[in-house]
C-alpha cells in the first residue's frame, strides 16, 4: 500500500466524476471461487476502470486457528475490485467483486450489510467450491441469484441439473452468462434486480 | 544514510497506525458503509494533514467511499476514520445510503432496471 501524498493523488479523471446531483448508492456482490469470472464481470458492466479497495484483517480475525509457532498477530490485506454504473442523475449501483480467498467474504466489514443483493458466479467445471457461499448466504439472509460462467470447455447442463447439484431452492434464479460480455454481464444484474422485484412487497395503495 | 532515505514499509501496520492516530475505524464504520456518497464542503488547507486534504481535493464531485480508497490507497478502516475527522469538522457531506436490513421498494429497483436496461 502505498499512500501518495496530496499532491499526487490523481483522483477520478474528470470523465469519470459522477454529477453533483448524485444523492444515493446501491450495492450489489459477486461472489465465487477463484478464477470463476468475478473480475472479468464487473470490468464488462463498469462506467470506469475497474478500482481495488483495500481492507486490513489481522490473521486471528482472518478464521487462522493455527497459531502454532506464531510469534504476533501479523494482518494480511485483502483487496475488491469494484466497478460502477450510474442509473440516473441521482442513483449509482455499485458491483462489488469478492476477494479470492473465501474465508474474508464474511468477515469483511459491511461487505454484505446493505447490500440490494449478491450473484453467486460458478464455473461448471468445479462447483464444489459454491457450496459453501451458498449455505452462508442463505443463513445471512442475503438474496442471491446464482449464474453460471460459460467457458469455451465448460460442461453444459441443464437448469436443473445445477440446480439439484448446488441444492438450490426453487424459487432461486440461475442465468448462464459470458461474462466477457457487457450484455451477458448486465443480464445477470438484471436478473438479479428482478428477483428481488419479485421478492419485495407490492407497493401499498 | 539521513532518516528520510530509509525505506518506509508501506504496509506497515506502524505507518497506519500513524496516519489514523491509532484509531481502528471500527466505530467510524457503522457511519460509512462502501458505498456513502462523499462531497467535500470546504478546500484544504495548507495545515491539515495530508491525507484529509487528499480526500477534499478529489471529493470535488461525489465520490463513494470504496472509490476514495481506492484513490488514495489507503484500507477502508483507515479511510473511515479520516472521514469522520473531517464529518466531525463539517468539512464533507455524506449522502446517505438504503436503510439497512430491509428489502429495497419497488421505486428504487425499477429505477435501477431501467437504468440497466440503458447500458
Amino acid at each position: 500500500m502505498d499512500f501518495r501524498s496530496s499532491e499526487t493523488v490523481l483522483g477520478p479523471e474528470s470523465a469519470d466524476l459522477l454529477p453533483a446531483s448524485a444523492a444515493m448508492a446501491v450495492k450489489v456482490v459477486i461472489v465465487g471461487g477463484f478464477g470463476v469470472g468475478k473480475t472479468t464481470l464487473v470490468g464488462s458492466v463498469s462506467e470506469i476502470r475497474p478500482l481495488s479497495t483495500e481492507e486490513t484483517m489481522t490473521q486471528a480475525g482472518a478464521g487462522v486457528d493455527d497459531t502454532a509457532g506464531v510469534e504476533r498477530k501479523t494482518s494480511t490485506t485483502v483487496a475488491m475490485d469494484f466497478g460502477r454504473i450510474s442509473i440516473n442523475d441521482e442513483l449509482v449501483l455499485y458491483v462489488f467483486g469478492t476477494p479470492g480467498q473465501e474465508r474474508f467474504w464474511f468477515l469483511w466489514n459491511g461487505l454484505f450489510e446493505g447490500a440490494l443483493g449478491a450473484v453467486v458466479m460458478v464455473d461448471t467445471r468445479r462447483l464444489e467450491v459454491s457450496f459453501d457461499v451458498i449455505g452462508r448466504l442463505e443463513d445471512s439472509g442475503v438474496p442471491f441469484v446464482v449464474a453460471a460462467n460459460i467457458f469455451p470447455e465448460s460442461p453444459t447442463y441443464p437448469t436443473e441439473a445445477l440446480r439439484a447439484a448446488l441444492d438450490l431452492p426453487p424459487e432461486v434464479p440461475i442465468v448462464t452468462c459470458d461474462a466477457r460480455t457487457r450484455e451477458s454481464s448486465r443480464d445477470v444484474l438484471m436478473a438479479l434486480m428482478r428477483y428481488l422485484y419479485n421478492l419485495s412487497a407490492p407497493p401499498t395503495r | 544514510m539521513s532518516a528520510a532515505d530509509q525505506d518506509w514499509d508501506e504496509d506497515s501496520p506502524e505507518r497506519l497506525y500513524v496516519i489514523t492516530r491509532g484509531r481502528s475505524g471500527l466505530a467510524e464504520r457503522t457511519t460509512f458503509d462502501l458505498v456513502t456518497l462523499i462531497v467535500a464542503r470546504s478546500e484544504p488547507t495548507p495545515t491539515m494533514q495530508p491525507e484529509h486534504a487528499a480526500i477534499l481535493r478529489i471529493c470535488g464531485s461525489p465520490l463513494s467511499v470504496a472509490e476514495i480508497s481506492a484513490h488514495l490507497r489507503l484500507p477502508m478502516s483507515v479511510v473511515t476514520v479520516l472521514l469522520a475527522d473531517l464529518l466531525a469538522e463539517k468539512r464533507i457531506e455524506a449522502r446517505a445510503r438504503v436503510p439497512k436490513a430491509i428489502l429495497p421498494d419497488h421505486a428504487l429497483l425499477e429505477a435501477v432496471i431501467h437504468g440497466l436496461q440503458k447500458l
